[in-house]
């Protein structure tokens, strides 16, 4: 038969010599590996004081946007929830009360929003599927948790807020967006 | 027989078969129809998303007819030759009509119930232009609510009339029709009187857009997140042959089962579509099926893959 590769090594019963049975100059040879090491350059970094530099249309934590005027965009239509690979996206709709104009752009609004950032994989389809401008992936790093339930992200995590001051800026990914279509 | 080619596909139909038929019994390039429906009587010949062309109008007379004629409405002659998909001229022309028919139409499709299963989404993903010419202000309605399970949304109506058929020819008595003409007709109940018919809700069903839509349904989920399944009950009003809409494993809807035109198998009662949405009630048959280009089809249903027969030997082969 044809070896698979070239690395497999033919395994011998031969006994080991006196030196070799010391084992000593292999543990120097590995405390050498050791000490090599020791004085490199660290691969890690001490995150979250320190981040990494990284794009400005980065594929991050998901924003769900408001107009102008402060009203939500997301009208509950599901296309980023079909368009999802990984199947994290669900929300409930509901229908807009008279009176509720200010707070939601059209008809209909989600009531409840939620992605579960365990199974997202940040491809960033939901951005591309959303007729509404509503869903973007911001620059934020996801944070990580020590349980599973924080990986719920509900609607309210979620949203940005109505004041201009705690609006989200995706003009950047925007940007990247039609210069990488281009 | 009288004997009609279309798109150089040949058959022999029945006497007074109209080109659309003819169509539908080949089963490819089919013209589109927004408004025919072959269980309402005299529906037909309103949209015009069916047009064809006729190259040569019978063995006794060849010419061809001057103007692409709806195909709905037109019956085959012997030795009728129609062009459809092979047509440049067809297809520029349904186009247009689309264009037309989206005209007035508010493209609130994220809000819609009908996304998904709507015939003019479907009509113009494959015709339509990707940007609205339309300029002026599109006409707006009020909802109106027919009775209390039904929603009439006038503003995405196309006024393909199959629902004012629907009342006169299923219920006993007309009560519902079209008021005003032209820019300003709209679909009434003579000033919201309520329908209180059994077979009223079918009108939901036979609607091509989500002008009429299920208020029960209304923003309960999206198409493609429910699973379509076959039922049936004894039901002392109708055949009692339903889809149930699930999702998990609660009934979000009850339609008519749709044939493969996207027309009603057999009418339904209201009892059946509006009272009846517990699994007891049903004796559960299997998934329905949905055409696997259709959105529905998407992420839930495993279908069977058609048996793919060997390939035909061309003559030049046989003769070689």
């Amino acid at each position: 038969m044809q070896p698979l590769s070239s690395r497999s090594k033919i395994v011998s019963n031969k006994t080991m010599s006196w030196s070799e049975r010391l084992y000593i100059p292999a543990i120097l040879a590995g405390l050498k590996v050791t000490l090599h090491h020791l004085f490199k350059k660290k691969v890690t970094v001490s995150y979250p004081e320190q981040t990494r530099p990284h794009s400005k249309f980065y594929r991050g934590r998901h924003v769900l946007k408001r107009d102008d005027q402060g009203r939500e965009n997301c009208t509950a239509c599901g296309l980023c929830a079909i368009a999802c690979p990984a199947e994290a996206i669900t929300m409930v709709a509901e229908e807009r009360q008279k009176g509720e104009e200010t707070l939601y752009r059209e008809e209909k609004y989600a009531a409840e929003y939620n992605i579960n950032m365990l199974r997202c994989i940040f491809c960033g389809l939901c951005e591309e599927a959303c007729p509404k401008d509503a869903i973007y992936l911001t620059d934020t790093i996801s944070t990580s948790g020590y349980n599973r339930d924080t990986f719920l992200y509900t609607k309210d995590m979620l949203l940005e807020g109505a004041l201009p001051e705690t609006r989200i800026d995706i003009q950047a990914r925007r940007k990247g967006q039609r210069e990488g279509a281009m | 027989m009288p004997k009609v080619t279309i798109d150089d596909i040949s058959l022999e139909v029945p006497l007074g078969t109209t080109i659309l038929q003819a169509a539908r019994m080949i089963g490819q390039n089919v013209p589109p129809a927004m408004c025919y429906y072959s269980k309402l009587e005299g529906s037909g010949g309103k949209c015009r998303t069916c047009l064809v062309q006729v190259v040569a109008g019978s063995y006794k007379d060849p010419r061809p007819m001057p103007k692409l004629v709806a195909s709905c409405r037109t019956t085959v002659m012997d030795g009728m030759e129609v062009r459809n998909t092979t047509s440049s001229e067809v297809q520029e022309a349904r186009k247009g009509v689309t264009e037309f028919l989206l005209a007035n139409h508010p493209l609130d499709c994220p809000v819609c119930d009908q996304a998904g299963e709507c015939k003019l989404q479907d009509l113009s993903y494959e015709h339509g232009l990707s940007k609205s010419r339309y300029e002026f202000k599109r006409r707006e309605f009020d909802r109106i609510d027919i009775g209390d399970k039904i929603q009439l949304h006038m503003n995405r109506c196309i006024l393909c009339y199959r629902c004012t058929q629907v009342a006169e020819q299923l219920t006993p008595e007309r009560v519902h029709g079209v008021l005003h003409r032209g820019e300003h007709s709209e679909i009434s109940t003579m000033i919201e009187k309520a329908i209180d018919n059994d077979f009223s809700g079918n009108m939901i069903d036979v609607c091509p857009v989500g002008a009429l839509t299920d208020k029960t349904f209304r923003f309960k989920s999206r198409v493609w997140f429910t699973k379509p399944v076959f039922a049936h009950r004894n039901c002392p009003g109708c055949e009692g042959k339903v889809t149930l809409w699930y999702q998990g494993s609660e009934v979000l809807r009850v339609t008519s089962r749709k044939d493969k035109w996207g027309e009603a198998e057999s009418f339904i009662c209201n009892s059946c579509r509006f009272d009846h949405k517990k699994t007891e009630d049903w004796v559960i048959e299997g998934p329905a099926k949905i055409d696997s280009h259709s959105v529905i089809s998407q992420n839930h249903m495993k279908f069977e893959l058609p048996v793919i027969q060997p390939l035909l030997t061309t003559e030049n082969e046989q003769t070689a």
